[in-house]
């Protein structure tokens, strides 16, 4: 029972949710990352604070469980000066019969102006943004294999730090595409931004059905799809995937899918590396690689701070 | 009790009588259709001026719940629908005979919709022990089903089909693969791709529907495919009917309308099973149904509490409320494909029926006074208010339908009457 529009702009069209990077407009996300560069100075400083938050409250609830995650949320909002409260759900409330629409109209009545919203089932967040309370601000900290928005806005800032122009790239996310909403929101987020080419790389079992109609190129082969790309993105794979029939072995997918010295040789010279986190070595990508001149995977870590503050400024300062 | 329904036009699309006249009803039969019978006295009078008088309509998938039952047979009523029959996923599941007398009772105190229950074809739908359907067709069931459940063993589906065709029983299975479809909650595609949902592949219907198809075949059983989804689906049915396999068919309403984009941002209201497909599924389902290939379109009613629905798209409870909108979607449904409107009410009526192997879906003198009276040209608003049912899960909410239910008459008595 939820409204076909687009929940997430106000009638002004500025950003009230923010519950995935499919149709957001691009200006939206160029000024998220815009105010996001302000943020990174305020990062380096000694005192890393700023008061733009002050006397607001956000909730981090997970009802599925990441420290990462919530802790690079916890931080941003900190250095805004927001009152945070983090809530693992996961063990607690859900688990005793409460449904997430009690959960949220309970957290509500003690005057929460933001719920930060992890959940393993696709949707989640859409469900809360529906019945929240006008003046709250949802943001999706990912949902199932849908969305991860902020993870994909902070990829787009690494990758604008360090190739500057959208519209020359061609990127390529390797791995387990079908489970991954850091993929979706990448995917997402390279197209309304301009970049002209968008590859897919993994084996058939994890290619979600008629991906290609996402505005992406399919390949199977990862030595192919590597060849002059300017950005190289890898995901995670879980463990639980080698349960089932998908992959035969974690060391037979790195033997055709990891990424190593030799297979990253085939990209551009200046090519750079992503990956979400937390990296599984060996498995998706080589140590030489994680650890090697062409990776970003720390800066993407900083960066997801200055990001994620950006999100929760611009949420803050609508209304609905 | 005497009924005069008069200044109606007539439609019956067994007999293709289409015609104004007036219908005389007497001790629960027609007795009359134009000329009022001599010393006739009425009890009630209905005015049918504008309205289509019809056959009562005949649904072939409802589910209920005992405690429901009475809000649910006036939903019925209230949506035109003298016939129903019910899934034996009841709680508890229909599998023993005294279940099925208790329920039949239960309904028939209401002098409402008949209510014709299917058995359950295996003990506890547990898909491992045939039911004691002998038993369970002399209480009243007609018809056995798996409900969706499904049959992960063939050879118990075989036998099952065997024993079925021993005393000409029909088997009722909505073909899904529960290996393929397990986890699924959306069709696999591109829409179910982008909000990152489990998928339910089409072949997910066609490989169990070719399973289904063959032991039919051999079996020589009726074999009645619930809930066909899946446009190759309608291409094997109509390759199977031309090769004289005993199979009818039915589609529910929903999906001769619906696609997957239209659950919007998860929707649960559109979380149905089998799942909404393609536009491509759509039109072949349409013309499945309009060449007769699919014979009846059925709600498919499944009434959830709101609890059962405001929750992630995947983790709410399947199935939308449909008793309400049969005969609106069916008329909406006629008019997008230019079908008349008497061979769009025939699947919904005799055609109905006689898949279902009912004494019902017509309109003669002596047959069941079982009839529908609708404004064809009126439209109504489908909002919770509105709607009777316990369920007010509708993917048609805010949707203005055409057609307007004036009066229900069930067996001779006024079921429904929206004059009050």
């Amino acid at each position: 029972m939820l409204s076909k529009k687009n929940l997430q702009l106000n009638d002004n069209g500025d950003l009230h949710h923010l519950l995935a990077i499919e149709g957001l407009p691009k200006r939206i996300i160029e000024r998220i990352l815009d105010t996001a560069e302000s943020f990174v100075g305020i990062n380096e400083r000694e005192v890393k604070v700023v008061p733009l938050l002050r006397g607001k409250s956000i909730f981090n609830i997970f009802f599925e469980n990441s420290t990462r995650t919530r802790t690079t949320f916890e931080i941003a909002a900190k250095r805004l000066s927001a009152d945070v409260v983090s809530l693992d759900v996961a063990r607690s409330s859900t688990n005793k019969g409460e449904t997430i629409l009690d959960t949220i109209a309970n957290l509500t009545a003690m005057h929460a102006d933001m719920f930060v919203v992890r959940h393993s089932e696709s949707g989640a967040p859409y469900l809360i943004a529906q019945h929240a309370a006008p003046h709250v601000h949802v943001v999706n900290a990912g949902d199932g294999r849908h969305e991860h928005p902020t993870q994909g806005l902070l990829d787009m800032f690494t990758i604008r730090k360090y190739k500057k122009d959208f519209t020359r790239l061609t990127v390529a996310i390797v791995g387990d595409i079908l489970h991954s909403r850091v993929a979706r929101s990448q995917i997402h987020a390279l197209t309304t931004l301009g970049v002209p080419e968008v590859r897919v790389i993994g084996p058939r079992t994890l290619l979600p059905a008629d991906i290609e109609r996402l505005g992406v190129r399919v390949f199977t082969s990862l030595e192919e799809g590597l060849k002059g790309v300017d950005v190289v993105t890898m995901l995670r794979l879980q463990n639980e995937r080698m349960n089932g029939a998908l992959l035969p072995s974690a060391s037979e997918y790195f033997s055709r899918y990891g990424l190593t010295p030799q297979k990253l040789a085939l990209a551009k010279p200046d090519a750079i590396v992503l990956h979400p986190g937390p990296m599984n070595r060996g498995v998706e990508i080589d140590s030489a690689v994680a650890d090697g001149k062409q990776s970003v995977i720390l800066p993407q870590v900083t960066y997801g701070i200055a990001v994620r503050m950006a999100v929760m400024a611009i949420l803050a300062g609508s209304a609905r | 009790m005497k009924i005069a329904i008069r200044k109606g036009r007539v439609v019956d699309p067994a007999s293709k009588f289409d015609a104004p006249a007036d219908v005389f009803i007497a001790a629960g039969k027609i007795v009359a259709i134009g000329q009022q019978p001599t010393d006739w006295h009425s009890n009630k009078e209905i005015n049918a001026d504008g309205c289509v008088v019809a056959p009562g309509l005949v649904d072939l998938a409802v589910h209920v719940k005992r405690g429901t039952l009475a809000t649910e047979l006036a939903a019925a009523a209230a949506g035109g629908v003298t016939s129903m029959v019910c899934s034996p996923d009841t709680d508890p599941v229909l599998d023993e005979p005294g279940l099925v007398d208790m329920l039949r009772l239960r309904a028939q105190s209401f002098h409402s919709t008949h209510l014709y229950p299917l058995g359950a074809l295996t003990k506890a739908l547990a898909g491992k022990h045939l039911a004691e359907i002998s038993k369970l067709a002399q209480a009243g069931c007609v018809g056995f089903s798996q409900a969706d459940h499904g049959v992960l063993d063939t050879q118990v589906l075989l036998h099952a089909m065997q024993y079925a065709a021993t005393f000409d029983y029909a088997v009722w299975l909505q073909p899904e693969d529960l290996h393929l479809a397990k986890g699924g909650v959306a069709h696999e595609g591109e829409v179910a791709s982008r909000l990152g949902l489990t998928g339910i592949p089409s072949i997910a219907e066609t490989i169990a529907l070719a399973t289904h198809l063959e032991l039919a075949r051999v079996t020589g059983v009726h074999l009645h495919v619930c809930r066909v989804s899946a446009a190759e689906s309608v291409a094997m049915l109509r390759a199977a009917k031309a090769n004289g396999v005993r199979v009818t068919a039915d589609v529910a309403v929903n999906h001769l309308h619906l696609i997957d984009l239209d659950m919007g941002h998860y929707d649960s209201n559109f979380r149905l099973s089998p799942p909404l497909r393609t536009s491509r599924d759509r039109d072949a389902l349409r013309a499945g149904v309009i060449d007769g290939t699919i014979d009846a379109i059925v709600s498919d009613h499944t009434p959830r509490q709101d609890d059962a629905k405001q929750l992630p798209f995947a983790e709410a409870a399947p199935g939308a409320t449909g008793l309400e909108t049969l005969l609106s979607l069916t008329l909406r449904f006629a008019d997008a494909t230019k079908l008349p409107l008497s061979a769009a009410l025939s699947r919904i009526t005799h055609n109905a029926a006689d898949a279902a192997r009912l004494p019902a879906g017509r309109i003669a003198v002596d047959a069941a006074a079982d009839l529908c009276v609708f404004d064809p040209g009126a439209y109504r608003l489908v909002n919770k208010a509105s709607l009777k049912s316990a369920g007010k899960n509708s993917p048609f909410l805010g949707y203005e339908l055409p057609g307007v239910v004036r009066a229900t008459v069930t067996a001779g008595h006024v079921a429904y009457d929206s004059q009050g």
